[in-house]
């Protein structure tokens, strides 16, 4: 076939041939528009002084009010000073207590065994934070429940997990780990078999015994994968999150477990502060976008990291 | 190569298995506490004498839980939307990982949809727009408050996408040689061969489905509206009369029952049977939420 028929021929498939696909992406794209690109139309809002009854449109401007209010707050500048402190606690403990369970249970050499443990470690990660709330409310009871009880063996007195605002943080990082480690121990182990196995073989025969591997090679070799979790999460530091908090807290521990999530939904669902809230969520919007590029721009520069 | 085992390497090893059996056993003991005070009589649970297995032994919490209209209509509403919901997700999913899946030299407009997708991930209006706009739309109190606002998790699609990249393409290639379209090419050739993957996001939108909560509290206006996760939620805050009384259905037996009833027990039973459905496909489907799970995050 000559290329001066080929080309004319050529170039109408590749034209039908992004039709249909630009058909395809349309649909998804339609419901993209509407509910995730609509809304932030909706962000004016945070400007004005929003009453229902005029509507969007008809409400006074105010400006940088609302957003000066965020920072005269006691409210906002407390609930920003515990998101971050949760989720950094948060990132800490999720990283190292996965990692070191990663470590042992690669010891594990009884394959059953192993994917038993997955299997029972894995599930915490499944049932909602309602459910899990459910069940530790009653668990951690002062009245009678069974860590408490526990405690009291050991002739410990009993510890208000929930209702102790200096205890209060510590229960939301145990709880968290608790549910997610099942789920990250999966995605550290994936990382330990990436390590090269022949390093191992070549340390054994120069005599270093399993610890030193550990050290001079495991650790190494995931060193990577663990800077960019640790630096995807740092991205993520705004989101202490909601779920969990929302469904443990209660007034007694606002104090240090109030986060900008929980602070926004009571202002604008509860209290119907429409504009304060959506001013409070918008700042947090535009941190955190500044803070996931950041974060992304730095896994790429680092580890080779990229969303697509 | 089997390892020469020293003492100390054998120590090592009993710790090992004593303190990771140990780590996981924590991970079922809450579920069995609930479950025992769940079959637990009131005087017992109020006490704190349950702790794994049950103490007086009734079924009464269970006969409230199945005679109470507003768990079982919540749990019905839960249902109603994963079936509307999940293939939703699903149809989206595919419907935007295949285009996207292809290069830029076979599809160009790809870079400039792709930043209009994966934008919406990091920046988004808010609650109380979001919340706005669906209110305008008049879709409080419906099913399609649930569903449509998520309709298209862009996560999922991700995972499917990176799925289609690596099926090879000379399958797409002969297919075209053959005259064949693109939609033809994806519902024949790749939904098929990514079968697997399928099943993972299927399963991941059903747990959004089943374990979403918020999107009914606030979507919702009436109680008799809300779906499983928000009903249960509102009972958990609840006291202890308010619960009684709310699913009290005055026939003999629930008035035996009510002795051997409180906030406690009554709660405990509720979540469990919110639980059974996940406990049951959990096991048979985990190996698909693990590949999954690795296919989305770890990269080469």
């Amino acid at each position: 076939m000559s290329t001066t028929s080929g080309i004319p021929f050529k170039r109408k498939k590749t034209r039908k041939n992004t039709l249909e696909f630009h058909i395809m992406v349309w649909i998804p794209l339609l419901f993209l528009l509407i509910f995730n690109y609509g809304p932030m139309f909706g962000i004016v809002i945070a400007f004005k002084n929003y009453k229902p009854g005029l509507g969007i449109f008809g409400s006074p401007w105010v400006g940088l009010q609302y957003f000066q209010r965020i920072f005269l707050m006691d409210d906002t500048m407390r609930a920003l000073r515990n998101t971050l402190i949760i989720a950094l606690m948060k990132v800490i403990a999720n990283l190292a207590f996965p990692v070191c369970f990663a470590l042992l249970l690669n010891e594990v050499r009884v394959r059953t065994y192993k994917r038993v443990v997955q299997t029972i470690t894995y599930l915490p990660y499944f049932l909602s934070w309602v459910v899990l709330s459910g069940i530790l409310i009653d668990l951690l009871s002062p009245d009678g429940g069974m860590v408490n009880q526990f405690l009291g063996f050991l002739g410990i007195e009993p510890i208000y997990f929930l209702g102790d605002k200096n205890v209060f943080r510590k229960t939301l990082m145990v709880t968290d780990v608790w549910k997610n480690f099942g789920y990250n121990t999966i995605v550290y182990l994936a990382a330990l078999t990436g390590v090269d196995p022949t390093l191992y073989e070549a340390a054994a025969v120069d005599g270093a015994g399993r610890w030193k591997q550990t050290i001079h090679i495991t650790l190494p070799g995931i060193a990577t994968f663990v800077a960019l979790m640790t630096i995807l999460g740092i991205g993520q530091i705004l989101n202490a999150g909601f779920d969990q908090v929302f469904n443990l807290y209660n007034v007694s521990v606002y104090e240090t477990g109030d986060i900008i999530d929980t602070l926004v939904y009571r202002l604008g669902i509860q209290q119907q502060q429409y504009s304060f809230s959506t001013a409070v969520g918008l700042f947090k919007s535009i941190v955190s976008l500044i803070l996931i590029s950041l974060s992304n721009f730095l896994a790429n520069r680092y580890a080779g990291y990229r969303v697509f | 190569m089997k390892e020469y085992a020293s003492p100390s390497r054998k120590v090592f090893l009993v710790f090992n298995y004593l303190l990771i059996t140990l780590i996981t056993i924590t991970c079922v003991l809450p579920l069995i506490h609930i479950l025992a005070v769940s079959f637990s009589s009131s005087g017992y649970v109020d006490s704190g004498l349950v702790t794994l297995w049950p103490k007086g032994f009734t079924l009464a919490s269970y006969r409230f839980v199945i005679k109470n209209e507003k768990f079982w209509r919540a749990f019905g509403i839960t249902l109603l939307r994963i079936m509307v919901g999940v293939p939703f997700n699903t149809v989206l999913a595919i419907l935007m990982a295949y285009p996207m899946s292809k290069d830029a030299e076979q599809f160009p407009a790809r870079r400039v949809y792709i930043c209009f997708f994966l934008f919406t991930m990091i920046f988004n209006g808010g609650l109380v727009p979001t919340f706005l706009l669906v209110k305008g739309l008049g879709l409080l109190d419906s099913v399609w408050a649930l569903v449509l606002p998520h309709a298209l998790n862009i996560f999922n699609a991700v995972v499917l996408m990176n799925f289609f990249r690596g099926i090879p393409k000379e399958i797409e290639e002969s297919a075209l040689l053959d005259g064949a379209g693109q939609s033809y090419i994806l519902i024949r050739l790749y939904l098929p061969l990514a079968k697997p993957c399928l099943a993972t996001i299927i399963l991941f939108s059903f747990m959004h489905h089943w374990n979403s909560w918020m999107d009914g509290r606030i979507y919702m206006n009436f109680s008799d509206n809300y779906p499983l996760q928000t009903y249960l939620q509102t009972i958990l805050s609840a006291s202890d009369n308010i619960l009684l009384s709310a699913m009290n259905s005055g026939d003999l037996q629930s008035i035996a029952d009510m002795l051997l009833v409180n906030g406690r027990n009554l709660r405990a039973s509720q979540i469990f049977i919110s639980i059974i459905p996940v406990l049951m496909v959990y096991p048979f489907l985990q190996k698909y939420f693990t590949t999954g799970l690795v296919i989305g995050s770890v990269k080469g």
